[in-house]
């Protein structure tokens, strides 16, 4: 076993532990916490495959701004330790979180059983970097990075349209 | 070095995590959150296939998915921000109006 394969299981370890702390939290703040930790570790195995530019984007955006945007709904709209919202199985919710592993353990099977390679490809080097990024993202991917600022716009007037406090 | 199965059975184990929150939970914020660790781990495999195949289209690919989920977090905390104001809850098993 060398150093990184165990690197890459502690952390591998890590972010399946705070991914359930995540989901079996009561407090909605402590799950927001827990996600945004998974988001970090995420972002470091994004650096072992040598994607510099995600790695970064992954925490701005995701652990910056996105988790920003639900930690101040979260306490906007004053959620604490409610009774209510408590992890409460019944049946029907049984039975899909027993489906859900059953998709598990039908995924685990097909990956267990293709041919995997170990070692990175020899272009994965020069690959991620913003330089290499922004080539692509603006000669052969110009269009749908011209489609996503419409889909901002778009997301951004229609988050303002519902949050509105009355329909006019 | 490691396997790309390694990184394709934790993607795969933290969006199982992700689907039984999503089924199992009531409270709407935390669902959303789930949605966003499914994201994640996609986004892991869509890496790691790009890293060991040596296409950057799939970090182009995970690049759309950041932009898609950042729209779609502004969208979906904005109407549990109507929901919570026209129902005083977060509740979705008290949401059931359009149930069957």
């Amino acid at each position: 076993m060398n150093f990184e394969l165990i690197v890459f299981l502690v952390l591998a370890a890590a972010a399946i532990a705070s991914a359930i702390l995540m989901i079996t939290r009561k407090n909605p703040v402590t799950s927001a916490l827990y996600l945004v930790f998974n988001f970090f570790i995420i972002a470091v195995l994004y650096l072992f495959l040598r994607a510099q530019f995600i790695a970064i984007i992954q925490i701005t955006v995701y652990a910056g701004a996105i988790m920003v945007l639900f930690l101040f709904v979260i306490m906007l709209l004053n959620l604490g330790d409610d009774k209510l919202l408590k992890w409460k199985l019944n049946s029907g919710k049984s039975i899909a979180a027993l489906l859900a592993i059953a998709l598990l353990v039908e995924i685990l099977y097909f990956v267990m059983n293709f041919t995997s390679t170990s070692e990175l490809s020899p272009k994965a080097d020069s690959m991620g970097t913003v330089e290499a990024i922004g080539k692509v993202l603006y000669s052969s991917y110009l269009f749908p990075f011209e489609i996503t600022s419409i889909l901002l716009l778009a997301a951004i007037v229609g988050a303002i349209f519902l949050a509105k406090k009355k329909f006019e | 070095m490691i396997p790309l199965s390694y990184y394709i059975g934790l993607s795969a184990i933290l969006f199982t995590i992700g689907v039984v929150g999503v089924l199992t939970l009531r409270n709407a914020i935390v669902i959303f959150m789930s949605i966003e660790l499914m994201l994640n781990s996609v986004n892991l495999s869509l890496i790691a296939f790009s890293a060991y195949s040596g296409n950057p289209a799939g970090q182009i690919l995970v690049f759309f998915v950041i932009a898609v989920a950042a729209a779609e977090s502004a969208v979906g905390l904005a109407i549990i921000i109507a929901l919570f104001r026209n129902r005083l809850t977060v509740n979705i098993d008290e949401v059931n109006v359009l149930k069957w």
